[in-house]
């Protein structure tokens, strides 16, 4: 019980909804029940809960993630061999601070330190798909059942994926210079509180300032959706008795390039519309895993057959799971 | 002194880059600040995640950007 009023308090703040509620029904003289009063509830409200969750999570994590530089991930990771790890590479993705910018570096960096390209792929599929931040989102818009599932099967398909390279020896794929500069062993930097607090501080307004514009936009489709898009539309396109709703969905989420943080409420949007579970997170996985921008990045280090293989796998993965949820959706969730 | 600000490009680069000149003016000191940009001379270094900073060839911070106070305490501690 106790949990519960937390949970919908807290995580999901109903205390906001209700403001936002009497905001524009009292102040601004709307009907809620009407399409324009319901979108503008939609918008301010999912604004300004995901801008509060995301700052103080953020902070947390960016203050977790100091212990964890990617040179003391990579050292982790050089003690564990086979599936256990890309285990471990997918379990550090999810704390090891990680933007598309950085995965160059962060591939030679792995890779010229002997790890095998297995393990740093898991590392790489996990990263940007599963995160603390992300998790609490998920369980804040939607419920707890979905948020753990999300990130078993992310891991899951991290830990596949990753595991299919390493058997599929791909090594030879890999640009020769990536071997060439055996990156230099540095000792770990010792921060002290004040240090880890500043980075965390940092590490707010760095992603805030990075995806204020998708979260808006974002919001923005997603109350265009639940209010202004007939169901029986959403349905016909993506309805989960569609045998190709989950195909769909994660060919148009592939290119784009957004975060999760901007991805979901357009998820949520979906959901209410009666879009299948599965079929919305495919959608999400689809975005954050693969875009356009990293797939370019990273084809300055790996070749096309590699990137291509990299694709294919996290592709049927995400389809994998979108459909495996529509069918199985049947938990409760 | 040499001072290298090591990243491609990023805000953060820029950020660090800005701070150093500060903290160096401020100090009084002489050094040449030298932008790495290139990723295989980067990785030379060891760094995985950009911006850091290298003194006279030894990599003294990597991954965040310190402030212009901490540079100061960093540099004259030399």
């Amino acid at each position: 019980m106790i949990f519960q009023w937390l949970n919908n308090q807290i995580l999901r703040m109903d205390w906001l909804s209700n403001l936002v509620k009497w905001f524009v029904e009292e102040v601004l003289g709307l009907n809620m029940a009407e399409r324009f009063g319901g979108s503008l509830h939609f918008f301010i409200y999912d604004v300004i809960k995901i801008f509060i969750l995301l700052s103080v999570l953020i902070f947390t994590i960016s203050y977790v993630q100091s212990f964890f530089p990617p040179e003391r991930t990579r050292k982790i990771l050089g003690r564990y061999k086979g599936i256990g790890a890309n285990i471990f590479g997918a379990l550090l993705g999810t704390i090891t601070p990680f933007c598309s910018c950085s995965s160059i570096p962060l591939f030679i960096g792995f890779t010229n330190a002997g790890l095998p390209i297995g393990v740093t792929f898991s590392f790489l599929i996990s990263s940007p798909l599963v995160d603390l931040a992300s998790v609490l989102l998920l369980a804040s818009i939607f419920n707890w059942k979905i948020a753990l599932a999300y990130v078993l099967v992310g891991l899951i398909l991290a830990v596949f994926g990753g595991s299919l390279i390493s058997f599929l020896k791909l090594e030879k794929y890999v640009e020769s210079f990536v071997f060439q500069h055996r990156a230099a062993d540095l000792p770990q930097e010792v921060l002290t509180i004040k240090t880890r607090l500043q980075i965390a501080k940092d590490g707010v307004t760095d992603i805030i300032q990075k995806v204020w514009l998708y979260i808006l936009i974002g919001v923005g489709i997603g109350a265009a959706i639940h209010n202004w898009i007939p169901e029986s539309f959403v349905t016909a396109v993506l309805g989960q008795d569609k045998w190709y709703s989950v195909l769909l969905a994660t060919i148009v989420g592939i290119p784009m390039y957004a975060d999760i943080f901007g991805t979901l409420p357009i998820a949520e949007a979906l959901v209410t519309k009666g879009v299948g579970i599965g079929t919305a997170l495919a959608f999400m996985m689809a975005v954050t895993a693969l875009s356009l921008p990293s797939m370019i990045l990273l084809k300055k280090v790996v070749r096309m057959k590699l990137l291509l293989v990299f694709a294919g796998i996290v592709t049927v993965g995400i389809l994998i799971i979108g459909y495996g949820f529509n069918a199985f959706g049947g938990f409760g969730l | 002194m040499v001072i290298k600000v090591l990243g491609s490009g990023c805000t953060k680069c820029k950020k660090l880059e800005a701070n150093t000149k500060e903290a160096i003016s401020a100090l009084g000191v002489q050094a040449d600040v030298i932008k790495v940009t290139d990723m295989t001379d980067i990785m030379a270094y060891g760094v995985m995640k950009t911006p850091a900073l290298v003194v006279d060839e030894v990599v003294k911070i990597m991954g965040r950007v310190p402030t212009v106070e901490e540079i100061k305490t960093l540099l004259s501690s030399l």
